[in-house]
């Protein structure tokens, strides 16, 4: 069955880049006959079509700045399409950034149940998980201590933890993958391949083209908002590493 | 899970995505109450502190130096309308500012983004309920029988305050993001906002003195009538003012026009609140 888990139909988005956060600055520019520009725009996605499949798993690709964290977001419901649209199935879950809905005052177990919840799960589906996500994030003792004295290490293992065990049916990941020390990132990487092999949709934002490599069968280019390239991902990877 | 349709992400059903999403609001009020007081001595006891010292401020200067206190029950009459813009002032101000504050989850996750301004209400209800607890005892004490229709207005002075705050706040809060001026613009209008209410002084006083036109659009404002409610369901019933020689001098009709007209005119302040805020709603994670 190849039904379709995100849709996105002709996307563009133009960003706005407002010289200008005052009230004050506004009104005088206003009655100054609107001389000059308060924003000037640009565009960060430009009349993009990706089609993902149910079971998936898709990385997107390309240089800083050609929209592929602003393609995730959209997905993900964060930012709105200026133009066309983006649907997906079922529940989603983006690791936009690991440890966003963190909050450093309190301790790790608080944190897991606030962000379970923000991530989609019920209060219960986290308590139910709670062993799992604690022991997969090795903080042990720790996850009673305010996250605030957590090293950075153990901050986004435990972030990463919650992430991965909110069992969406699509999964958004933008450069996570780089979490921890060695050990810890093979374990990642073993978990993400469990979440692809039992059915969930992944689309993987990174840099590191030997890690999406072995995580995704089909990559997609990005370059300047365009969509340049489509296909299994060997071709993709080649692609971008000869410019 | 394809039984589910294709739909799009960010199918917003305003606040009644937040009913939907309850526990999540549950676990951001939680955050919110034990992150406010993070070491701090006092912790809770600062939301007493502040309104406590606030009320001795008044009571000395209003009551003992201006002579308000010759009216009977004046700290009654004084303390219900305190508390009620307490509430009013930190869950629009708080409200105001929820959306910036939490910038770093609007970014980044999708979620009803009506939670923080509501989470904000909520916490502040939290913190009105001990105050109205002391209102409660102050009243007993004062010989305090109420009829069932004082109740009903006291309810109802709650459910209005409880909508215009929400209501401002969800505007502010949208504002607030493209202009961080609202934040302000809100601390001016909740300087003035004891005083545009008879809080400190009697309703008759502004109809005498500026006259009925003016008089008119000053008992439009809610805030008004719900102090004035406020005031007739815990000032009213007390035993020094029924039994004063003037008794209690309420404006005409409190209940059966200025009840529903501050409920009417709060519920329209929170559906316009509600629609600006969802127009901007898709700008925020760009603009913070």
């Amino acid at each position: 069955m190849a039904a379709e888990a995100i849709v996105v139909d002709q996307v563009s988005k133009r960003f706005n880049l407002r010289h200008t956060r005052s009230l004050k600055e506004t009104v005088v520019w206003l009655f100054k006959g609107r001389r000059g520009d308060l924003s000037s725009t640009f565009m960060a996605l430009d009349g993009v079509d990706v089609t993902v499949d149910v079971g998936e798993s898709v990385a997107l690709l390309g240089y800083n700045g050609s929209g592929k964290s602003t393609l995730l977001k959209l997905i993900s419901g964060v930012m709105s399409t200026d133009t066309g649209s983006v649907k997906t199935r079922g529940k989603v879950a983006g690791l936009i950034e690991v440890g966003a809905g963190f909050h450093p005052d309190l301790t790790g177990r608080e944190n897991v149940f606030l962000n379970g919840v923000l991530l989609g799960m019920t209060e219960k589906e986290t308590e139910a998980r709670f062993d799992e996500i604690v022991e997969f994030s090795e903080i042990g003792k720790f996850i009673d201590t305010e996250v605030k004295f957590y090293s950075s290490g153990m901050f986004l293992r435990l972030a990463f933890s919650v992430a991965v065990h909110t069992k969406p049916d699509v999964f958004l990941i933008d450069e996570i993958l780089s979490v921890g020390d060695e050990p810890f990132q093979k374990k990642c990487l073993a978990r993400i391949q469990e979440l692809r092999e039992s059915g969930c949709t992944l689309v993987v934002v990174s840099h590191d083209l030997d890690m999406v490599s072995k995580v995704c069968d089909r990559g997609v280019v990005l370059r300047q908002g365009k969509k340049v390239a489509d296909g299994p991902i060997s071709e993709a990877v080649r692609l971008l590493r000869e410019g | 899970m394809s039984a589910e349709l294709l739909a799009a992400p960010d199918k917003g059903g305003g606040l009644l995505d937040v009913l939907r999403r309850r526990e999540l609001l549950r676990l951001i009020v939680r955050k919110e109450l034990k992150v406010r007081y993070r070491s701090s001595v006092l912790g809770l006891l600062w939301s007493y502190v502040k309104p406590g010292v606030q009320f001795i401020v008044f009571y000395f200067a209003l009551g003992v130096f201006l002579g308000l206190n010759k009216q009977p029950n004046f700290v009654i009459y004084m303390f219900s309308g305190i508390i009620l813009v307490n509430f009013f002032s930190e869950a629009f101000s708080n409200a105001t500012r929820s959306v910036v504050a939490n910038g770093a989850l609007v970014k980044k996750i999708f979620l009803p983004r009506e939670l923080f301004p509501v989470a904000s209400v909520w916490v502040a209800v939290v913190h009105f309920l001990p105050q109205f607890l002391i209102l409660l005892t102050a009243c007993f004490f004062f010989g305090w029988s109420p009829s069932i229709v004082q109740i009903i207005g006291a309810v109802g002075a709650f459910v209005i305050v409880a909508l215009l705050s929400l209501g401002l706040g969800l505007l502010f809060a949208a504002a607030n993001v493209m202009f961080r001026d609202s934040e302000n613009i809100v601390d001016l209008m909740l300087m003035m906002a004891t005083w545009l209410s008879p809080v400190l002084y009697a309703w008759y006083l502004v109809r005498d003195t500026l006259g009925e036109t003016f008089y008119f659009f000053y008992q439009l404002n809610p805030m008004t009538i719900a102090v004035e409610l406020f005031h007739f369901a815990f000032w009213a019933p007390t035993a020094a003012v029924r039994t004063a020689a003037e008794g209690a001098r309420m404006p005409d009709n409190l209940i059966s026009l200025w009840l529903p007209v501050g409920l009417l005119i709060s519920a329209v302040i929170l559906a316009i609140g509600q629609t600006v805020f969802r127009r901007l709603e898709g700008r925020f994670a760009q603009e913070l």
